[in-house]
């Protein structure tokens, strides 16, 4: 009992002084452990899954943009031979045709990029071939929100605008069911 | 001029640090708000190829994480060197795919679920079958929303 008197003599308020040393401690441990990871990669909606058998409809050959990756990730673009760093411009000239050649699409709205690969395809050249047609696309609604709008095509124009610039230039990029020739690893 | 000096220096110089530990604090909570502790650990050796069309993918809750690449040196022994799949942190086949869907997407409300996004995290070596059955698998289980994650190129294609 003795003992609890003594206690009570004393000042009995927390010393808070450490208490920025312990803030100090927790704060340096966050700082470690943080990661501000940004997720970036290329945005794709993928066609839902239907069991019947597609309905082959004919398209106009003009139309169809074919781009063909083999195992050993060379392009076969519209039957002829190509390379990647070339792909973007041919698939614009493609789309919008503007010296109106009777090989290259009606206009816009009826383009279609068709892309196929094998299953042997490196991840990293298809990733690559699909970036450039996307770049494509992204490049012509940049190019005609300019023309109309006064500015680049971005999330941040409003609804109405981005509407219209996509009705004009449709993304139309279907992949087919890959091929089976190649090695897979 | 003697009047004001007089006041000044009968003023205690120090400065107080009893803000210090609140300020400190709002640093603490705002670099805990922020933090992601690593959830999952990886099991395999994923080295994302670069690209430059990129979309950022903000809302971390709606996202979920679908690796493949071979198994990094420690798990070849179990896994072997053939390029796999990582869900959450266990190795995983291409059949568990829509269990774990469903278990990330029973967490968020409904509203939300319609916003979910697959993020696919491939290695640039693996080839195209592994990702085509994922990708297969997921338009199967109607996840349509997917991003091939990849990181960001400044030199130009040849």
């Amino acid at each position: 009992m003795a003992k609890t008197k003594t206690r009570d003599r004393m000042n009995n308020e927390i010393n808070a002084g450490s208490m920025a040393d312990i803030a100090f401690l927790l704060l340096i441990f966050f700082l470690v452990t943080t990661t501000i990871a940004e997720d970036k990669g290329i945005l794709v909606k993928l066609p839902p899954w239907s069991d019947e058998e597609p309905d082959i409809t004919k398209l106009k050959e003009r139309n169809v943009f074919s781009v063909l990756v083999n195992a050993q990730n060379q392009l076969l673009v519209r039957d002829e031979p190509a390379r990647i760093g070339e792909l973007r411009e041919r698939a614009k000239e493609f789309i919008m045709n503007p010296a109106n050649r009777p090989d290259l699409a009606e206009g816009p709205k009826n383009a279609i990029i068709s892309l196929k690969n094998d299953r042997g395809t490196d991840y990293d050249t298809y990733l690559a071939v699909y970036n450039e047609l996307k770049g494509a696309y992204d490049e012509l609604w940049d190019e005609l929100s300019e023309r109309r709008y006064g500015e680049p095509y971005s999330d941040e124009m409003p609804f109405a605008q981005r509407k219209a610039i996509r009705d004009e230039i449709p993304m139309v990029l279907s992949e087919a069911e890959p091929t089976n020739f190649g090695e897979e690893n | 001029m003697a009047k004001f000096s007089k006041k000044r220096g009968k003023s205690s110089p120090a400065i107080s640090t009893a803000s210090l530990p609140d300020i400190i604090f709002m640093l603490l909570f705002f670099f805990m708000m922020v933090t992601v502790l690593r959830d999952s650990d990886l099991k395999l050796s994923v080295n994302t190829p670069e690209a430059t069309q990129l979309t950022k993918l903000d809302e971390k809750s709606l996202v979920n994480y679908i690796y493949i690449g071979r198994p990094t040196q420690q798990y070849q022994s179990v896994y072997g060197t053939s390029p796999r799949i990582q869900l959450g942190d266990k190795i995983s086949s291409v059949d568990d795919i829509p269990l774990f869907l469903e278990q990330h997407k029973v967490k968020l409300p409904e509203a939300k679920r319609s916003r979910i996004t697959s993020s696919l995290r491939v290695d640039g070596e693996v080839t195209m079958g592994i990702v085509q059955d994922v990708k297969t698998k997921l338009r199967k289980s109607n996840q349509l929303k997917i991003n091939y994650s990849a990181g960001t190129r400044t030199d130009e294609l040849d």
